[in-house]
């Protein structure tokens, strides 16, 4: 039988080798957040066809005395402004302005987002995270508690967490780097595409463990090692399959539908390829280790 | 036998969900060559060549595929009232009439199935206002925001003859001054005598005093009321009212008087409404990401239908039927609840086509285990079955739970893909299980 659980700590390097560079990158340029988090207003105006509208554009808010925070080309004619929150008023002053500057200016969006509300968004999405990483420990915990002693189902719930955490960190840092090389911003959406992206994860950790709680009995006698190694083993085939499927419908998703939701799709593709990986060469060699660990304490 | 039973009778089972919900599941207005032309769906259902009878059955619901802010375009608003000068015990009358203000104020301009929604959030008193369509919502925008104005009006000397209903303000042309500021609030209270349902008012010190005047002067005449210049309630005074306490009686049924005092209630007590978010979504948009994700979910469907073919010959043909039925459920049941679908919901769904194959997926290289290790094929479909259950199980359980928490923290888009996903998961324990093994024990009967 293939030795998965002999190269645990290669495949802990290969983490450690995709998760450091994402760590880096948040420590120095952190993420680049949305106004559903900073609060603020967001502008898309479709210009005529004008040399300098950026300019243009650029006095006009600062003549309405509107704190300007970026202003970027989206499309040709199409300009993104970030401003510092402003309500429907000022909105309609700028606009005013404007028009009468660069003739007739399309407003193809106005959202402004109260600082208020990005900051329980935000508050929110950290709460969301952990009392779902909790509430997985305790719901494993539970599941598995049949389990024969001495093993503890405890070690399986934190592990599967683990390993969860891992797939977070992965998502995060992809997006930190892609913030700062390629100005993409996380949303409220990236949230939702985190949190399944740990349900994802903890559901490919359960089936290798739920496969390891079988062996146990099975193959009474036998080193833990052996035990989960051959779990391991029978449920690749299983693990590859479901990810390549999601994966499938996933591209599929980013292939044909808008711009709108790219990101998120992008967001669950990365998580759900980390997830398969984590659950099967993070979660259960780590339940090895451990395990080992509290024996050899014990002895 | 037993077996073979109970199979045969979970084919029915089976066949009749998805009858019913492929009905569901087709679209409105669709021309069918039945001779009635346009038909509803009882017609539909009726048609002797299905065998149902789906006689008890009211279908008084119309089957629409609803459509969120981001698909149909529109305007998304988060207002907070601000309570800061209304006393402790009224803040939660005084929220239900600035929600009753708004949708009031919506309905004014007409606008299609608008949702209004109360949301505390701590000491902060919210109130989501979503306007779906193309329409300008600009100027309702405009009047949303402003606090509600109340007022009494008396009538014009001898102009009752000309009262037709544009012209309520015509026939009570004078302002008397007396405003929402000096009523202090409005309840439902109950005749002594005949305990029929009536509306009790409240006027300050000030109030009190113009009431008087006011009523003194227009014994056997009506006092208009009048909310945001449209006519609320025209009482006829009986007497000089004074100590500021008054009634409205009429023929109410307790929901009207209900009504009618929140509607006081509303000018009485004048919340200020700030806008802390807004959004507006052009619908342009929202009709190609709908056609865009139609085709993202065939496709996805399509590659994980051959996928499972490739993968697992006839058993993964067997998965791809169940497949298709578990869509045509999900989809039909979002159109039964009705299911607001956004960008996230549908990605929801389309995701919970990949992972419905999941326990399918489980079940086969289970089989392929159990037929490894020797056993024949009708024990080893069972045991595939059996064993792979709890995994399923606990698998799904978790991606629950973390939809559960989704959705508590959540708000709208968010709320969205947590009940997509969830309900996805839900019909795909059943999909997957039942309908997959009834389709098996049937082709391997023998």
């Amino acid at each position: 039988m293939y030795d998965l659980i002999g190269k645990k700590w290669w495949f802990f390097i290969f983490s450690g080798l995709i998760i450091i560079p994402g760590i880096i990158s948040m420590l120095f340029w952190g993420l680049r957040l949305s106004i559903d988090f900073t609060g603020g207003s967001l502008v898309e105006l479709k210009v005529k066809d004008q040399k300098d509208s950026a300019k243009i554009i650029e006095e006009s808010v600062k003549n309405q005395n509107i704190q300007l925070v970026t202003l970027s080309q989206t499309r040709e004619k199409t300009y993104l402004l970030r401003l510092k929150p402003i309500d429907k008023d000022q909105n309609d002053k700028l606009q005013e302005e404007l028009g009468k500057k660069l003739g007739t200016v399309d407003e193809l969006r106005f959202e402004t987002v109260g600082p208020v509300i990005g900051q329980e968004t935000t508050i929110n999405a950290i709460k969301a995270v952990i009392i779902a990483s909790l509430a997985i420990i305790i719901y494993i915990a539970l599941s598995f508690r049949h389990i024969p002693k001495p093993y503890s189902s405890w070690k399986f719930g934190v592990s599967a967490v683990v390993a969860l955490i891992h797939d977070v960190l992965v998502v995060i840092g992809f997006f930190s780097l892609l913030g700062h090389f390629f100005h993409v911003e996380i949303d409220s959406l990236f949230i939702t595409a985190l949190l399944t992206v740990m349900g994802f994860s903890v559901h490919d950790s359960i089936v290798v463990f739920d496969r390891i709680r079988e062996n146990l009995r099975k193959m009474a006698g036998d080193p833990f090692d052996r035990i989960v190694n051959a779990s391991l083993v029978q449920t690749l085939a299983r693990s590859l399959s479901t990810s390549l499927t999601v994966v499938f419908t996933l591209f599929a998703l980013l292939l044909f539908s808008g711009a709108s939701i790219r990101w998120f799709i992008v967001a669950l593709l990365v998580g759900i390829i980390s997830g398969t990986y984590s659950s099967i060469f993070n979660a259960s060699p780590l339940l090895v280790i451990w395990e080992e660990r509290t024996k050899k304490s014990k002895s | 036998m037993k077996f073979m039973k109970s199979s045969r009778r979970l084919l029915w089972i089976i066949a009749i969900i998805t009858v019913i919900a492929a009905l569901i599941d087709l679209p409105q207005n669709i021309q069918i060559s039945i001779p009635w032309g346009k038909t509803k769906m009882q017609r539909i259902i009726s048609s002797p060549q299905i065998n149902i009878n789906l006689g008890p059955i009211k279908y008084s619901k119309s089957f629409n595929t609803r459509l969120g802010l981001d698909l149909s375009g529109g305007s998304h608003l988060v207002m907070e009232a601000d309570m800061t000068k209304i006393e402790t015990k009224d803040r939660d009358r005084a929220y239900e009439s600035a929600r009753n203000t708004i949708e009031r104020r919506i309905n004014l301009f007409g606008l299609t199935e608008p949702v209004i929604q109360k949301t505390k959030v701590g000491d902060s008193y919210r109130i989501i206002v979503e306007i779906p369509g193309i329409s300008d919502a600009s100027q309702a925008i405009d009047l949303i925001g402003t606090t509600a104005q109340l007022s009494f009006r008396e009538e014009a000397t001898n102009a009752a003859q000309i009262a037709t209903p544009s012209s309520f303000l015509q026939v009570w042309p004078k302002d008397t001054g007396l405003t929402g500021k000096n009523l202090k609030r409005s309840q439902v209270a109950f005749d002594p005598q005949s305990g029929a349902p009536q509306v009790s008012l409240e006027f300050d010190g000030e109030g009190g005093k113009i009431f008087e005047e006011i009523t003194g002067r227009n014994v056997g005449k009506t006092i208009a009321i009048f909310l945001d210049q449209s006519l609320l309630s025209a009482p006829k005074v009986n007497d000089k009212i004074t100590g500021g306490q008054a009634v409205i009686q009429g023929k109410f049924t307790l929901a009207e008087a209900k009504q009618l005092s929140i509607l006081l209630n509303s000018g009485a007590l004048p919340v200020p409404l700030k806008v802390i978010e807004q959004r507006q979504i052009g619908a342009t948009l929202g009709q190609k990401t709908i056609h865009d994700s139609l085709i993202a979910g065939v496709i996805g469907l399509t590659t994980v239908a051959l996928f499972m073919i490739v993968n697992y010959g006839l058993l993964g043909f067997v998965a791809d039927i169940a497949l298709v039925f578990y869509a045509a459920i999900v989809w039909s049941i979002f159109k039964t609840i009705p299911v607001t679908l956004t960008l996230a919901g549908i990605a929801g769904f389309i995701l919970s086509i990949g992972m419905a194959v999941d326990a399918n997926i489980l079940i086969f290289e289970r089989m392929k285990e159990e037929l490894r290790w020797g056993r024949d094929y009708l024990t080893a479909l069972k045991f595939g079955f059996d064993r792979a259950f709890p995994s399923i199980r606990d698998s799904n359980i978790s991606s629950l739970i973390t939809c559960g928490i989704l959705y508590w923290f959540g708000t709208g888009i968010i709320r969205g893909f947590a009940i997509t996903l969830s309900l996805g998961i839900m019909i795909s324990f059943f999909s997957a299980i039942i309908i997959s093994r009834t389709f098996l024990r049937l082709i391997y009967k023998e």
